[in-house]
């Protein structure tokens, strides 16, 4: 038992000391934080970038136009063709010109600018403009807005799941999402440790030291020692990543938070003079309004359960295929000869990956259930299933049969290893293989 | 007393027998050979002393005990096919290796130390062993065999990698730790080491044990009761009991001759009949050396 623990602490602290780990777990997170910090900063550059100049012959827009995060408008009082002159020296990135019959004939409104004019700035102008000009077609017809805004509902459908524990907000988008993020973390990291665990062992072949530590302990206390030291070694990458990220985020938040809030203050107190602030804190309610609703189906989710099913079929997915990944290592001598049994040993995981789109849209069918008994698809398939909510005796019943599997793989690896190991310069069939299933220690 | 006892041991590896009631004893206190042409078993054997593979039948007895895991610790083992992690340092790696053998951290710290001293490599502790060259490599292997202080040492062709100097720093600790009563069994291709080193000895040739015993037993038992004279002068109507294998002319006039003497005649007659014929320079039996004993065994049990 002691001689297991130091061969795990070996293997933990061999690969947790590798500079490539160090990069990779500080890498990841930075990546993450980088990817949303270019975007957060992208939004934040463009407050006050658009200066947009109008032109209004007819008189009827004069402060129809909101000032946003991202343009700004100046009215100006001189002819076109003079401002259109000056437009170079002027430094507004785009002129709109709104003729004086714009109410009868709307299409006669132009926009010019240096370069072309964004999407999303010629629609923030035809939107105001379509909108001030409905008004006073409305008025002349002797409606209010008022009555207009009044007559409009808003339907927002909420969903819910009919539980036991009573009617429940429920997002299915959010709930397909976690279910798929976490299926596809533990397909990734079975590869990725699972491979660990190969070169580990291979490299012990290669190396020839295996003899000497199999002197000393157990081949399978090796394997197994081996094994639990590349999950530890898993599992501590998780948590920094997890730690590193949220702190980033936590720190990061703040800072663009700040300039966030900043910019608009700046936003609103210029655009007080020009009454238009209203539109800001509209937008913002919607957008909180959605937020709201995934955060309210993330909290009727079982998040405990969910993060101990998450931990346990990690380990069960990695346990039963890092075994089999440790066999192959054992079996052959280089790196080349591992592709032909790696192929048939990570088709289930593969397949499992991709039955998971097919799961997510029906969560509780029958490809669904057997998918999510089979030990080697299960791991996968079940965590997609889980946020939708699975029968207890179901998720009991895989459970019990990942941990037969996985004990199963471990026996039928630790028999193939411990021959496997000590077997040079010979080219492994399958046929030999089986052999070796059933040599006598 | 012996340290190591095999009772006819059997190891069946699917249509091949690696050892057929292979039945040994090995004394305490001596440096045993283990010899046999490759592919004879040796190492299936040294395998099953070493607990890395169980026999199919047979008893293994250390110390008079039954073979247990208890053992392992008593057991210092260098396999022919060996290394070490490369991407560790060198007293990392030693230190891990004392620990599997069942040391405490403190223990092996003290006994590296010794060790480090004595082949006066204290410099090497924080290198990788890839930064080692070969010759380097083996001295550490070495170290990581016999620190835990072994009753039994196991080592299997010791001297391939070395140069002719650390094959003799080697051949000398070898010797120092016999006299500190450890026994070594001793599995090599080179005949000249087991001249030099070995008190007992053992052959296995295709899975069976072909002789063994203590070496000057074995010498006796191939002797061929052949004698040389060096000498001057005819030498001619010997009795015909004396058969003269060969004559050969050496430098200044002396001849050479190999004389087969019957199994039960005294030597003394044989120097009597020479001494009154020829003007004798040297005389001496022809002791069989390791190596026609290894052919000779071999291929008689091959035939």
């Amino acid at each position: 038992m002691n001689t297991i623990f130091l061969i795990i602490k070996r293997e933990y602290l061999v690969r947790v000391r590798k500079r490539s780990f160090v990069i990779m777990t500080i890498l990841g997170p930075l990546l993450i934080f980088a990817f949303y910090a270019v975007i957060g900063w992208a939004a934040i550059s463009s407050i006050n970038q658009k200066k947009v100049a109008v032109i209004d012959e007819s008189g009827r827009f004069a402060n129809q136009f909101k000032d946003t995060k991202e343009t700004t408008y100046s009215y100006l009082k001189q002819p076109l063709a003079q401002a259109k002159k000056q437009f170079a020296k002027s430094g507004y990135d785009a002129l709109v010109f709104i003729p004086t019959n714009v109410i009868e004939q709307p299409k006669t409104v132009q926009i010019f600018a240096e370069k072309s004019v964004s999407l999303d700035l010629q629609n923030n102008i035809e939107r105001a403009i379509s909108k001030e000009i409905e008004t006073i077609k409305l008025n002349q017809a002797g409606i209010t807005r008022k009555i207009i805004e009044d007559a409009k509902v808003n339907v927002d459908a909420q969903t819910f799941s009919l539980r036991d524990s009573g009617e429940q907000n429920s997002s299915a988008i959010a709930t397909s999402i976690i279910g798929y993020v976490c299926a596809f973390l533990i397909y990734i990291s079975v590869f990725i440790y699972g491979t660990q665990v190969m070169r580990g062992v291979m490299e012990e072949k290669t190396n020839r030291i295996v003899e000497v530590i199999i002197s000393s302990v157990k081949p399978f206390q090796l394997m197994m020692g081996k094994i639990i030291g590349v999950a530890l070694v898993g599992l501590t990458q998780f948590m920094l990543w997890i730690l590193l990220t949220v702190g980033l985020f936590t720190v990061g938040g703040q800072v663009f938070g700040d300039k966030v809030d900043r910019g608009r203050a700046a936003m609103q107190t210029s655009a007080a003079a020009g009454q238009g602030a209203a539109a800001a804190p509209e937008v913002r309610q919607a957008q909180q309004g959605v937020m709201n609703n995934v955060l309210r189906a993330i909290e009727t989710l079982n998040i405990p359960l969910i993060v101990a099913c998450f931990l346990f079929y990690f380990l069960g997915g990695y346990l039963l295929y890092s075994a089999l990944f440790g066999a192959i290592g054992a079996a052959v001598d280089n790196e080349t000869e591992t592709q032909q049994f790696m192929f048939p040993i990570t088709l289930p995981i593969i397949g499992a990956i991709a039955v998971a789109q097919f799961v997510i849209r029906e969560p509780d069918g029958a490809l669904a259930f057997w998918t999510s008994m089979i030990p080697f698809t299960s791991p996968v398939i079940m965590m997609v299933r889980v946020p939708f909510g699975v029968p207890g005796w179901e998720l009991a019943l895989s459970m019990f049969l990942l941990a037969i599997g996985f004990a199963g793989t471990t026996w039928l690896a630790a028999r193939i290893y411990r021959v496997g190991i000590l077997m040079y310069g010979k080219k492994v069939t399958y046929k030999e293989l089986s052999k070796w299933v059933f040599y006598k220690a | 007393m012996n340290i190591l006892e095999t009772r006819h041991i059997v190891k069946q590896y699917a249509e091949h027998r690696a050892l057929d009631d292979v039945s040994l004893v090995v004394p305490k206190g001596s440096i045993f050979g283990l010899l046999g042409p490759n592919g004879a078993g040796k190492t299936s054997l040294i395998r099953i002393i070493n607990q890395i593979t169980a026999p199919d039948e047979g008893e293994v007895f250390l110390m008079g005990e039954h073979l247990n895991p208890n053992h392992i610790r008593h057991i210092g083992y260098l396999p022919e096919e060996r290394g070490l992690y490369k991407k560790m340092k060198v007293g990392e790696q030693l230190l891990y290796l004392a620990q599997l053998k069942g040391l405490s951290e403190k223990e092996a710290m003290e006994k590296l130390k010794i060790w480090f001293v004595k082949f006066d490599i204290k410099t090497w502790w924080n290198k990788h062993i890839e930064d080692l060259s070969k010759g380097m490599q083996q001295k550490v292997q070495f170290v990581a065999t016999v620190m835990h202080e072994p009753d039994l040492i196991i080592l299997d062709e010791p001297f391939s990698g070395f140069d002719p100097i650390n094959a003799n720093l080697i051949k000398d600790e070898i010797l120092e730790l016999r006299d500190k009563g450890s026994t070594i069994i001793f599995s090599t291709h080179r005949m000249e080491s087991v001249e030099e080193l070995c008190d007992h000895i053992a052959l296995i040739n295709r899975s069976h044990k072909v002789l063994d015993g203590p070496k000057r037993a074995i010498k006796e038992q191939f002797k061929t009761h052949t004698y040389h004279v060096e000498y001057q002068g005819a030498l001619s109507d010997l009795p015909s009991a004396f058969s003269v294998l060969s004559t050969k002319p050496i430098d200044d006039g002396f001849l050479r001759a190999d004389i087969q003497i019957p199994p039960d005649a005294a030597v003394n007659d044989l120097i009597r009949h020479l001494i009154d014929r020829v003007a004798v320079r040297s005389f001496g039996e022809n002791i069989p050396s390791m190596n026609d004993i290894f052919i000779k065994a071999v291929g008689a049990t091959n035939d």
